[in-house]
């Protein structure tokens, strides 16, 4: 699974950072940033799908693979 | 070094040339019908919006009200989400509904950007801020707020009864803000007063009115001349530095702003607090669950924000047009309900409960799109040690009197009185 947050539609809520602080992190503006190349590591795909899940803009994309 | 001559006499003459606008007949009184007459000014609506809200949800999901001039009422996620998002059609340059509405020239800037803002100002404006409000940031706040909590709780000290609003909700977001701006902490009772005067008496005459939004300019004047005088490592130092497009601020831009991080920042902690203590003091269970699971609180914290949202903000339509099955004609206001969104049963599962390990909660407390709260990251700081301090010290509370607690009225909403007894 990767993740990737839509620039265009984050706002800086924060609610990604938050709830899963190993997955992303925030700029010096509090947007939201994908920590790493946003591969998820295996056992946090709970996490990125809770973060995708709360954000207010849903601005974070779920890319799984199969 | 040249003086910094933007901040006298001639600005403040300007200022108050600016404000010719349009001033609607004040209509008060009872309600007749939700759908037709509403008003967020009665006491009906203060004391429990949510049933009215959840019945025009289903019978009429955009009310209108001929109070103020005209306005709307949406109570869809879906449409507080489309009209928040559409600031082609919607304007931002007055965000809290009253009998007067701001001349369209004053858009893009607004009277205190960037909350009165629209694009493309508006991005510009609110750049300026980011970068004081990060989580980061605004976690050098955290140990000065939570030594500040615990002071307040020391004095309660003897008491069976404390006001749990006004004795302890009130006073942190009034500190916390006061630091960052760098205004004195004992000015703090003052700027209750200045809340008060712009976001309630919205139905004052106009003069009134007028005359109360003056005496919160003259205090921020006044402290922007202590500022240049003694600049300091604060908000408001920064601020009167502050550049755009190669020049420093507009006079009333800094001021506006000044007045918009301290009212903004008040009562809508001081409500979100205040709330969430009210919750726990009916709900026992709910309270010994935060008090045995304190990791859960950050959870917590998002389902009292979206069941009790404090704020709902304001837009002016920009032209006519049918939307979304309703004639909006240019310069209707739009109360823009949080609130209302957040209890929309095609948006959350069980939306009139308080589910307090609620996983997925998209919820629209801090408003959505470009306007979002720019203080959301300080208010939940303020509100999860507010409450982490409380219940580490006060784990058994009840509310005395349910009757007796007092909900403030406008857009604005949360308890002003609750006596809660302690011991």
């Amino acid at each position: 699974m990767k993740i990737q947050i839509g620039a265009e539609r984050c706002q800086g809520h924060g609610r990604c950072y938050d709830r899963a602080p190993g997955l992303f992190g925030a700029d010096d503006e509090g947007y939201g940033k994908v920590l790493g190349d946003g591969v998820v590591p295996p056992g946090k795909e709970r996490d990125a799908r809770l973060a995708a899940a709360n954000c207010p803009e849903r601005a974070i994309d779920l890319l799984e693979e199969d | 070094m040249a003086a910094d001559d933007r901040f006298t006499e001639d600005f403040r003459n300007s200022r108050e040339e600016e404000v010719i606008g349009t001033i609607s007949e004040a209509v008060t009184g009872p309600v007749s019908d939700w759908t037709t007459d509403f008003s967020h000014l009665e006491p009906e609506w203060s004391a429990d919006p949510y049933p009215i809200q959840d019945d025009l949800r289903q019978r009429c999901p955009i009310a209108h009200t001929e109070r103020f001039g005209g306005a709307w009422l949406p109570t869809r996620y879906e449409d507080v989400a489309a009209i928040a998002y559409d600031t082609e059609r919607f304007s931002s340059r007055s965000i809290i509904l009253s009998n007067f509405r701001p001349p369209r020239e004053l858009a893009p800037i607004g009277g205190s950007p960037p909350i009165s803002s629209d694009p493309p100002f508006h991005h510009d404006a609110r750049k300026l801020l980011l970068p004081a409000f990060t989580k980061a940031e605004i976690a050098k706040q955290e140990p000065a707020t939570r030594a500040f909590c615990h002071s307040l709780i020391d004095t309660f000290q003897g008491q069976d009864v404390v006001d749990a609003a006004g004795d302890y909700a009130q006073h942190i977001p009034i500190r916390v803000i006061a630091d960052m701006l760098g205004f004195p902490p004992e000015d703090g009772p003052q700027f209750r007063v200045f809340v008060e005067d712009l976001l309630e008496g919205i139905n004052l005459p106009p003069e009134e009115r007028i005359e109360r939004v003056s005496r919160l300019f003259d205090y921020l004047v006044a402290q922007v001349h202590d500022h240049i005088d003694n600049p300091r490592e604060d908000l408001t130092t920064y601020l009167i530095n502050a550049e755009l497009y190669g020049q420093k601020l507009a006079p009333d831009h800094v001021v506006g702003t000044m007045a918009l991080l301290l009212i903004a920042g008040i009562d809508t902690t001081w409500s979100a607090i205040g709330a969430s203590l009210w919750h726990l003091a009916k709900n026992p269970e709910d309270r010994r669950r935060l008090v045995a699971e304190p990791g859960l609180l950050p959870t917590a914290i998002e389902e009292f924000l979206r069941a009790y949202a404090p704020v709902t903000m304001a837009r002016l339509v920009k032209e006519d047009m049918h939307w979304h099955g309703v004639d909006m004609k240019a310069d209707d206001w739009i109360l823009l309900s949080f609130p209302a969104a957040n209890r929309d049963p095609a948006q959350f599962d069980r939306a009139g409960e308080v589910v307090l390990d609620r996983e997925v909660n998209r919820h629209a407390a801090f408003g959505l799109g470009i306007h979002r709260c720019v203080g959301s990251h300080l208010a939940r700081m303020e509100l999860r040690v507010a409450l982490e301090v409380w219940l580490t010290r006060i784990p058994e509370f009840t509310l005395t009197d349910p009757a007796a607690v007092t909900w403030a009225a406008g857009q604005i909403r949360g308890p002003r009185a609750l006596p809660l007894r302690i011991r």
